[in-house]
């Protein structure tokens, strides 16, 4: 029983990825703050990214899980920061961040 | 090794022409300030360029960089037909006044916009499900600013805003399902994949989770019902040029990844047959999946455009519906269904391209995007009003246009892959579409234009581009042997 614990497995990180990508799926959808919707995405990629380094460790797919890794993270870095440039113009036209209140394309 | 990535590089050309472009648009646009089009005509130049390379690989059949892409017939025709759409698209740009007020910006523009065009030809070619994804985001992170490229416009900046957190979140849970995928089969290449598959996964459930995740990604990039939300608020934002862009290209590169990686992966190792197998990972009937998704694009989309006044909003909904069109190859899974789905996206490309284009010319001398002033256009401006229809017309699957051939082409394939309620319910929707295409028809011919409107004249060039668009349309309704031929042949050789 102690022993699961202290030895953590590939089921372990599964749980906890899992968890991970389920908080950042709730946020993108209970949040209405567009900031907060960005986090959740990041935790959606690196809830992936915990799978990714957590098979690389416990199955035969060595390296390759680790790579995928490193390039996610670059991908989250370009993604978050065009995004939050495109925020930032929003704000400039709508001076509002709230989801509900930018709405002039509908129909 | 190093004559393994050699010979891989001088395979990898027409990408490789694609960001030396990319990197001379950056030079050009520090150097030329005052040169209107300069880094229009470089794109072109680019452009032209990757194509006569795309042209010289026709008939490879190789493997390149180590399994991580293929040079192939399949790769060769979708990369003609996004050069096809490139080429387009920079014309368009050129002729389009909604940038006019950006042009210290449009260096900006075709940088990224060559950024985009790479992300597409390597979505093509991938053969690796981490090229895949970075391919993927390449081409989406490219378009997400493109979206948004009119900043001063309130509603350009909500699509890009829009675009962006429903691009983000489908691209991380497809993110995720490649996770479980590679964890499930321990490999990374589609090959491998399906070498894994065949020889039993232990975890069935996580592999079903894991492809209905990445079918969330690829679903947002075709635009297919219930992944389509995005659309029709992203394309009236956008500027048009980039709506007509996402409307074709993307969906293109997005169906030739889609293809590869199911019918690579996902199927028996025996190959495509005849009649399409999807037994390979079982659990979830996936036809009848990917057939409920294409009737309901074809509903939704069809039902929906037709309360659509915005010409934009009504091509996005037309788009869904020919995006559940198309998908309805996919889900015979046979060489004949995805032979008519490389037809299908190559007349697809003519016909959408010049309904956006048309759409276009009438936005810059009329200055309307709205179906209901459109009223009388089509006296004023006969040629490109002629045209409209006739691209509408194909839109619908009328003879004597491509259009029809190419829905001539699907349907066959899914009656004689049985799926006869998919072709049913393809047919009522198609005789639904017909209304919404005729009614901008009626409101162009059908009333008289103001006294005071006098007739609507295009220069030269906006002529010969339009006239570029058309001749096809047509002629494929007629003569279609040579891409016909052309699809077969891809189809026999697709190797990896």
């Amino acid at each position: 029983m102690s022993s699961a614990i202290f030895e953590p497995g590939l089921n372990h990180f599964l749980v906890v990825s899992a968890l991970l990508f389920s908080l950042g799926v709730m946020a993108v959808l209970s949040k209405r703050n567009v900031i907060m919707v960005l986090m959740g995405v990041e935790l959606i990629l690196n809830s992936a990214n915990i799978n990714l380094i957590a098979f690389s460790r416990f199955t035969e797919l060595s390296l390759d899980g680790q790579m995928i890794g490193l390039f996610v993270i670059i991908i989250a870095a370009a993604e978050a920061a065009v995004a939050l440039a495109i925020v930032l113009n929003v704000y400039n036209r709508f001076k509002t961040i709230n989801l509900d209140e930018i709405n002039l394309l509908k129909g | 090794m190093v004559e393994n990535t050699l010979h891989s590089i001088s395979l990898y050309l027409p990408e490789i022409v694609l960001v030396v472009t990319l990197c001379v648009i950056i030079v050009a646009d520090l150097v030329l300030k005052n040169q209107k089009h300069a880094s229009a005509w470089i794109m072109l130049g680019g452009l032209a360029t990757a194509g006569i390379f795309v042209m010289l690989q026709a008939g490879t059949v190789e493997s390149i960089f180590f399994g991580m892409a293929a040079v192939d017939p399949f790769a060769t025709f979708f990369k003609v037909l996004l050069i096809f759409t490139g080429i387009f698209v920079v014309l368009f740009s050129m002729k389009n006044r909604e940038l006019e007020g950006y042009s210290s910006r449009m260096g900006e523009y075709y940088m990224l916009f060559s950024g985009m065009m790479l992300g597409m030809l390597m979505m093509v070619g991938a053969t690796n499900l981490l090229l895949m994804f970075l391919a993927l985001e390449i081409a989406s992170i490219s378009s997400y600013v493109l979206a948004g490229f009119t900043k001063r416009s309130l509603r350009s900046s909500e699509a890009a805003m829009k675009y962006i957190i429903y691009g983000a979140v489908s691209s991380g849970v497809m993110l995720y399902g490649i996770s479980l995928l590679i964890g499930v089969t321990a490999a990374t290449d589609i090959n491998a994949i399906n070498e894994a598959i065949a020889a039993g996964v232990e975890q069935t459930m996580m592999l079903n989770i894991s492809v209905l995740m990445i079918l969330v990604g690829l679903g947002f990039k075709i635009a297919v019902v219930p992944f389509h939300f995005w659309a029709p608020d992203v394309y009236e934002g956008a500027p048009i040029t980039i709506a007509a862009l996402l409307a074709v290209a993307s969906k293109i590169a997005a169906f030739a990844m889609l293809i590869r990686l199911f019918s690579v992966s996902f199927i028996d190792a025996s190959g495509l047959s005849t009649t399409g197998t999807w037994s390979s990972v079982e659990g979830i009937h996936w036809g009848l999946l990917l057939g409920g998704m294409a009737a309901l694009a074809m509903i939704v989309g069809n039902l929906a455009a037709l309360r659509q006044d915005n010409i934009k909003r009504m091509l996005a909904y037309s788009s869904i519906a020919h995006a559940g069109y198309i998908l309805m190859g996919l889900v015979i899974m046979s060489s004949e269904g995805l032979t008519s789905i490389m037809i299908y996206l190559f007349i697809y490309l003519f016909m959408n391209l010049g309904a956006f284009y048309v759409a276009m010319l009438f936005m810059n001398k009329a200055g309307t995007e709205s179906i209901e002033e459109y009223k009388g256009l089509g006296h004023r401006a006969p040629l490109a009003g002629a045209a409209l229809t006739i691209f509408l017309v194909s839109l619908t699957g009328l003879p004597p246009t491509g259009g029809f051939v190419a829905k001539l082409y699907i349907f066959g394939a899914a009656i004689s892959g049985g799926w006869i309620w998919l072709a049913a319910i393809a047919g009522i929707t198609t005789i639904i579409s017909l209304f919404y295409y005729i009614r901008v028809v009626r409101n162009m011919y059908f009333f008289k234009p103001d006294e005071d409107a006098g007739r609507i004249e295009f220069d030269i060039s906006s002529k010969v581009i339009l006239f570029a668009l058309l001749v096809p349309v047509l002629l494929t309704g007629l003569y279609f042997q040579p891409v016909l031929e052309f699809a077969r042949n891809s189809m026999l050789m697709f190797g990896f």
